[in-house]
């Protein structure tokens, strides 16, 4: 008993004190900016494993995106990846990064559902289901609720079952083979209930979005709640994300 | 010779690989792997040669560090005489080649969908009517778990036969995760797509799907990797390791509610993937492997602050091991809990830890070495009992031999090559194999191109190909409420299994 007294006095403090203000250390692909420089689009264009890059004006959809860097690195002077971590929305636009904007991902307080604020106040449980996600975010939010990031000290957790749930959180592109206990755990949290989507797989399928082992038909049928980017989330991206959704309140007009 | 002996991520051309009729086929496979603990199936599939199927078997041999690779040309609607008649080892890949071609195998004891891949021969067969292995008694019931779980984890579903607590029989049933990956590979043509492919097979193990792929690729291409690209990715492997170990240790703690442990294994783990994300910019390593090139040269400066992390590191992990390892109700919630007898473990096939866990030496990083193993002179941690114990005892010993190896490729960091190159087009009509020890063990990828040098066959194996039927077995005769330690222990792969 002692020695694990002694274990937790090394410990200290683990926790992040202010989660929507750390710094995360060394190199991190966040939210890009891009430059009004002339390039060549085209190669631009065509250099990105997953179609994320448009034209015209160029841009980059954090949807489709999976911050790869490989654009920022041929391209330094047009692209350039900040350590903005803070970029989940409920808006699926607002995940399409123009040039020539530095504008900041958030959530916008006049699209979130009224029950969700109603019904859940500040505190969500959320049932998790790995829909051919390849463990990547699953371990990025197990990990956004270990000691470190301690997401559950905000009221955000994942319950065992859908019935004890606000709504589910998809990560993977959903495989054909997914659709259906993906529905089945849908139906069977209690209303009203959120969607929301972690990661870029989830988002857009990411690469293996097209395939034809895949199965995306289940979002074409409810409104998406909140869109966490990346390949993996990171954690404070995905913290911030549930902060945003559930402390945003609507303007009252 | 109705083989051709090939090293490690070597590129031969596809007309040197014998091809020999089924019966001697058959002969030959079995015949080198049975009595022969030192060798194993490490690939066996099929892919479309005209009407026909061909088969290509790929046994590795740990002692002379060659893989005898030969093939056989078959109709799908063949019935053969199973390998697995005779080799309970093969019992996969015979399962995968009948699901995908309908090639019938007799003597086969089980041939049951592997993943139901949308491009699989049966459609009739879907996912919801797995064949369950069915039990007619009044005293014992099933559990059927899954496939979405209580945790934040991928779905599977687990049908548990049980007599009141105990397990008797545990049959896992997979193919959720399905994303046709091997199929993305052909059909995306461009480098990066592939890799980024490569990234997602198994999100906790990206370092070493995308060396395998990396390594074949560049064999393809022959390309000859400086040291400094094989030093990056023998490094970061080796950290890749440390982390999900010690994330394991964690959630093993969490299972038998050691919160203490819990904690402490689960907060130490950040230190090392924050240091990857330092490194290449991701926690997870994605982005970071490229072939031809080494886009994260790791510099002086980062071997300064891995050696602190690993330092500060190093004295919790020891501290926590300690008290661990001596509190008398954790060993005896790991002792002899979810056994699995090494006679069982060879039959099986088992890889990587799941192998050393019960005497099986299995371990590329010594037996087909490649990177910088060659130099660190890799000696395999074997432990004897096949329990949780040995598997928890595992994955703190690697941890620490991992370290050491670090603190030594760390001493000697090679000059970053900055010379602007091109990779080739990849060699037309040839075969490469490429095997990398993952830290749950081996991950076997192989690649065919046709005459222009595009991909036909992309074919891809990860250790939980193998391990998931160990889980199985370890459970058997426990209480059910050990499952989850026992899981956790090998903390098995969904989305590498159903690619
Ligand atoms: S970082 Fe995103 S936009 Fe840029 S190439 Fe990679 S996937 Fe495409």
């Amino acid at each position: 008993m002692l020695d694990n007294i002694k274990i937790l006095y090394h410990q200290g403090k683990q926790f992040i004190p202010n989660v929507t203000t750390a710094e995360v250390p060394g190199i991190f692909r966040g939210r890009p900016i891009i430059s009004l420089e002339k390039v060549n689009e085209a190669e631009l264009q065509e250099l990105c494993p997953v179609n994320a890059i448009s034209i015209n004006p160029v841009s980059i959809d954090l949807g489709k995106c999976t911050f790869c860097g490989e654009c920022a690195m041929r391209f330094p002077n047009k692209i350039r990846f900040t350590k903005d971590y803070k970029i989940s929305t409920n808006e699926r636009t607002s995940l399409i990064v123009k040039e020539g904007e530095d504008k900041l991902v958030e959530v916008n307080p006049e699209m979130v559902r009224k029950e969700i604020h109603k019904v859940f106040g500040r505190s969500l449980k959320l049932r998790q289901v790995s829909a051919a996600g390849d463990n990547s975010c699953e371990w990025e939010l197990n990990a956004a609720n270990n000691v470190q990031f301690d997401m559950g000290r905000f009221g955000i957790e994942f319950v065992a079952s859908p019935r004890h749930a606000d709504g589910i959180v998809i990560t993977g592109p959903i495989s054909e083979n997914m659709a259906e206990p993906l529905q089945i755990c849908y139906d069977a949290v209690p209303e009203p209930k959120i969607i929301v989507l972690v990661g870029t797989d989830a988002i857009s399928g990411g690469i293996t979005g097209n395939s034809p082992a895949v199965d995306r038909s289940f979002l074409n049928k409810y409104p998406i709640d909140l869109y966490i980017p990346g390949n993996p989330a990171h954690p404070l991206t995905i913290i911030n994300g549930f902060l945003d959704l559930t402390r945003k309140r609507k303007s009252k007009k | 010779m109705n083989y051709i002996a090939i090293g490690n991520n070597s590129t031969i051309a596809i007309s040197d690989i014998p091809e020999i009729v089924y019966d001697d086929f058959f002969k030959l496979n079995t015949e080198l792997v049975a009595n022969h603990p030192e060798r194993h199936c490490v690939n066996y599939f099929g892919y479309n040669y005209g009407e026909r199927i061909k088969l290509i078997c790929c046994i590795a041999d740990d002692n002379s560090h060659e893989i005898f690779v030969s093939s056989c040309l078959v109709s799908p609607t063949d019935t053969l005489k199973a390998f697995t008649s005779k080799l309970l080892c093969f019992e996969k890949f015979e399962r995968e080649i009948h699901e995908n071609f309908g090639i019938g195998f007799s003597g086969h004891p089980w041939l049951k969908p592997v993943r139901y891949s949308f491009n699989r021969n049966d459609k009739t067969k879907t996912i919801a009517n797995y064949p369950f292995f069915k039990i007619e008694s009044e005293e014992l019931h099933e559990v059927g778990v899954g496939p979405i779980h209580a945790g934040v984890i991928e779905p599977g579903h687990f049908r548990f036969i049980c007599n009141g607590e105990q397990i008797l029989h545990l049959e896992i049933q997979l193919g959720y995760q399905h994303r046709g990956i091997e199929q993305l590979f052909i059909e995306k043509k461009r480098l990066l797509e592939r890799t980024t492919l490569a990234e997602s097979i198994a999100g906790d193990t990206v370092i070493g799907h995308t060396t395998a792929f990396s390594n074949i690729w560049e064999s393809l291409c022959e390309f000859e990797r400086t040291r400094d690209i094989d030093f990056s990715r023998t490094l970061a492997l080796e950290l890749e390791r440390i982390a999900i170990h010690t994330g394991d240790l964690s959630a093993v703690c969490t299972d038998i509610a050691y919160q203490l442990g819990s904690s402490v294994f689960g907060r130490l783990r950040t230190p090392i993937i924050n240091f990857m994300q330092e490194w290449g910019g991701n926690r997870l390593s994605k982005g970071f492997v490229r072939p031809g090139r080494n886009q994260f040269p790791f510099t002086p400066e980062l071997g300064k602050r891995l050696a602190l992390v690993l330092d500060a590191f190093e004295r919790d992990f020891d501290e926590m091991n300690t008290e661990l390892f001596k509190l008398p109700s954790a060993l005896s919630r790991f002792e002899r809990t979810g056994v699995v007898p090494s006679a069982d473990i060879l039959s099986i096939g088992a890889v990587g830890m799941a192998a050393r866990m019960s005497k099986l030496n299995r371990d590329i990083r010594q037996s087909h070495p490649f990177g910088l193993y060659p130099e660190l002179q890799h000696q395999p941690i074997i432990k004897h009992h096949g329990d949780v114990y040995s598997r928890v005892q595992i994955r703190k010993e690697e941890v620490k031999q991992s370290i050491g190896y670090v603190r030594k490729l760390i001493k000697n960091i090679p000059e970053p090559n900055t010379k602007p190159f091109k990779l080739k087009t990849p060699n037309p009509n040839s075969f490469t194999l490429s095997l990398v020890e993952g830290w749950r063990g081996e991950i076997c990828h192989c690649a065919i191109t046709d005459s222009k040098g595009e991909l036909i066959l992309y074919k891809i194996k990860d250790p939980s190909f193998h391990n998931w039927l160990a889980l199985a077995l370890a459970v058997r005769n426990n209480e059910i409420s050990d499952f989850p330690i026992c899981n956790k222990s090998f903390n098995l792969s969904y989305c590498g299994h159903d690619l």
